[in-house]
């Protein structure tokens, strides 16, 4: 920033003070950003000029087509314009606050879309297959790849996603958890290492997770594909999920309630189990749901470890046992619309779970971000 | 006695006694620990073990190898291949991901911020298989204008985007940029949530004084919130990399998977490891899964070297950060 050059004399008494303000002037607010009559003009006459603009040069002068295309041009000529626009009236600063108000506006708007997007297009797709209520009922032992949507369904691939998420979530939730405490009630310089390597453990391809468990509990120890063992690699990629955000949970526990308890006499361990647990609990339990959130749609560790079968089999301990990652998976890519239209309500189903525990953890916890549980 | 001996008013010695179900709790919640150095051990001992017989036979040329067929097969078209993709996707998701997290930590309004930064979460938590059928069955056919018009008018100067079988239709699809446009769907919202992370660590008094010399915001932003936070950043595009190079379904659904390094990025067909995985492991043999365990151990590496580099960029820019002011 350029330091201002017409600074006032501050030398007290070396200049006589005004004696009052201009009595006349009734005081004005001063407003500091805020939407005013000429910049929305401006904001939309770029809007508005740059389709036109984009229109024409798409439909009458270029040879050009294509969905992509026309927004990506409307986007930047909109830019352009808006700031030639801006240039007009105001300085080069202002005009360029402006144009990054716009673009940083646009970008979060995209994102909101995109995500707007995903959701409403499964759903949209999904729904053909989905609004039969045999689809919640039925597996695929008795229908073919040609049998109407009213007959067969999901049902193996719900059990299956239910057994497994509630196997992986027995699992990892007091590891993870155990592993949360000791990161912020005993902490030392091993638990710096730990996590460093809990971040790393993370961002583990969940492919990797399940070659892991591939090569650990089928090929070595010579198990069969099963539930159980997807529910292992799932819980590799639930826990360190759930180290990280009951961490940042554990360490908003104000240290002022531990040392009451430690003035109460109590140890260490009555000090974590009936004060910082307790206090955290509902912070502990979006921690755990989000995990649980980001294990349900884990596709590749499943795919590699459970094996594929169409009855519903209702021990995860034994058999091939399907889920509704691995049915989307093995339907979608078939040639027949029947099946392809079962993938895509399969999809919606997960995304539905998925969104369900994504919104009870934010109900329950608020935020869970750095800035805190409200 | 005389009252100015003192020597006898020493404090009391505290101490602190660790009960034996002190002691039991703490080893407890150190062996739980320590579980993630036994889980992270593990799984590279056993990708080694069980890949140890495929590289005994492919030897050195694991490395050079292209092809991937039975008896000779190796990483050097495949390894390539995938990081053209997390190339491509690094291309659209960072422009996307660092606006977005520039609106989310200083433009939005208070209300609207928290809802984002849920959205954001969220959308880190769609599974990928769902962002592959979104770009199998929507995203494919209708980017195609726009893929052959790149690559018409575009590819003749740049030579990376020129196709080489440009008339017939299917040449432009299942390829890398398809693929990574997908996966820069996948990795915006990490990139996004990180580096917001350090945008809005800024320190206070920075930005004030900013404001204070007249600075409009995105000057302020340009001039406090992007520098301080650099080091943030370059640790955030790390992290989705490593994310992009390791996005199985997604990449597995939409490429139709070729051997040879595709220098054309518009051009049909691409590959990665993780989709070579997930695409051959149901048809291989023992050597062969062999293999492929020995392409997982390389994908491991490399994912663990980009993150822990990662995160000790971004560790050690915000202790920077915070002696600074």
């Amino acid at each position: 920033m350029a330091t201002t050059t017409s600074q006032a004399p501050v030398e007290s008494g070396a200049e006589p003070r005004p004696e009052a303000p201009a009595p006349a002037a009734p005081e004005r607010r001063i407003r500091v950003g805020g939407l005013t009559g000429p910049g929305v003009a401006s904001l939309l006459g770029a809007l508005g000029g740059s389709l036109a603009l984009t229109w024409l040069l798409y439909e009458r002068i270029l040879p050009l087509s294509g969905g992509q295309g026309f927004l990506l041009a409307w986007f930047l000529l909109f830019n352009a314009l808006y700031f030639l626009v801006g240039r007009t009236q105001w300085d080069p600063r202002t005009a360029r606050e402006n144009s990054v108000r716009a673009l940083a506006v646009s970008a979060g708007a995209l994102v909101v879309t995109m995500i707007g997007f995903q959701i409403g297009f499964v759903a949209w797709k999904g729904w053909d297959a989905a609004h039969h209520q045999n689809f919640y009922t039925q597996d695929m032992e008795h229908s073919g790849a040609l049998s109407p949507l009213d007959s067969g369904g999901a049902f193996d691939a719900i059990v299956g996603t239910l057994e497994q998420l509630g196997l992986a979530t027995l699992f990892s939730v007091p590891l993870g958890i155990a592993t949360a405490v000791y990161l912020s009630e005993v902490g030392g310089r091993a638990a710096r290492a730990v996590r460093t390597v809990v971040e790393a453990m993370t961002a583990l391809p969940s492919i990797v997770a399940g070659l892991f468990v591939l090569g650990v509990v089928i090929l070595t120890l010579g198990l069969q594909k099963s539930g159980f063992a997807a529910s292992l690699a799932l819980s590799v990629m639930m826990m360190p999920i759930i180290t990280r955000a009951a961490e940042v949970v554990l360490r908003l526990v104000p240290g002022t309630l531990r040392e009451a308890s430690y003035a109460l006499g109590s140890s260490h361990w009555r000090t974590v189990w009936t004060v910082v647990l307790p206090t955290a609990r509902r912070g502990l339990v979006t921690a755990v749901l989000l995990g649980m959130a980001r294990g349900v749609g884990e596709t590749s560790p499943v795919l590699l470890t459970s094996g594929f079968t169409s009855h519903t089999n209702w021990n995860p301990f034994s058999d091939h046992q399907v889920s509704l990652p691995l049915y989307i998976w093995n339907y979608v890519r078939q040639p027949y619309p029947y099946m392809v239209a079962r993938g895509f309500a399969a999809a919606m189903a997960l995304m539905g779970i998925v969104l369900l525990l994504f919104v009870t953890a934010r109900l329950l916890g608020g935020r869970t971000t750095k800035e805190g549980t409200r | 006695m005389a009252p100015g001996e003192a020597a006898e008013d020493r404090p009391r010695r505290i101490v602190a006694p660790v009960t034996p179900a002190d002691r039991l709790f703490r080893s407890g919640l150190r062996a739980a620990g320590m579980s993630v150095f036994v889980i992270m051990g593990l799984v590279a001992l056993f990708l080694l073990l069980r890949g140890l017989q495929a590289l005994r036979v492919a030897g050195g040329s694991f490395f050079t190898q292209t092809a991937w067929k039975p008896g000779s097969f190796g990483v050097a078209s495949v390894l390539p291949d995938g990081v053209m993709i997390a190339v491509v996707a690094l291309l659209i998701a960072v422009p996307v991901s660092l606006t977005t997290a520039v609106f989310i930590s200083e433009y939005a309004p208070l209300w609207l911020r928290s809802f984002l930064i849920s959205l954001v979460d969220l959308m880190a938590a769609i599974p990928s298989i769902v962002y592959g059928l979104w770009g199998l069955v929507f995203l494919q056919p209708n980017i195609v204008g726009l893929v052959r018009w790149m690559a018409l008018h575009l590819g003749g100067f740049l030579p990376f985007l020129h196709v080489p079988e440009a008339d017939i239709p299917s040449s432009y699809t299942s390829s890398t940029f398809i693929a990574g446009v997908v996966v820069s769907l996948m990795i915006t919202p990490y990139i996004t949530s990180l580096s917001r992370e350090v945008m809005s660590q800024a320190p206070r008094g920075e930005r004030e004084g900013a404001y204070a010399l007249g600075s409009t915001r995105w000057g302020m932003v340009r001039s406090v919130v992007l520098p301080y936070s650099r080091g943030g950043i370059v640790g955030a595009v790390m992290i989705g990399f490593g994310r992009a190079m390791g996005e199985t379904i997604a990449v597995a659904l939409i490429i139709s998977p070729n051997f040879s390094v595709t220098w054309h990025v518009l051009q049909n067909g691409a590959n990665s490891i993780p989709s070579l995985i997930a695409l051959r492991f149901g048809e291989s043999d023992d050597l062969g899964l062999s293999a492929l365990m020995a392409a997982g151990l390389v994908l491991f590496a490399l994912t663990l070297g980009v993150n822990v580099l990662a995160s000790t960029i971004i560790s050690r820019s915000r202790t920077g950060a915070a002696t600074a002011d």
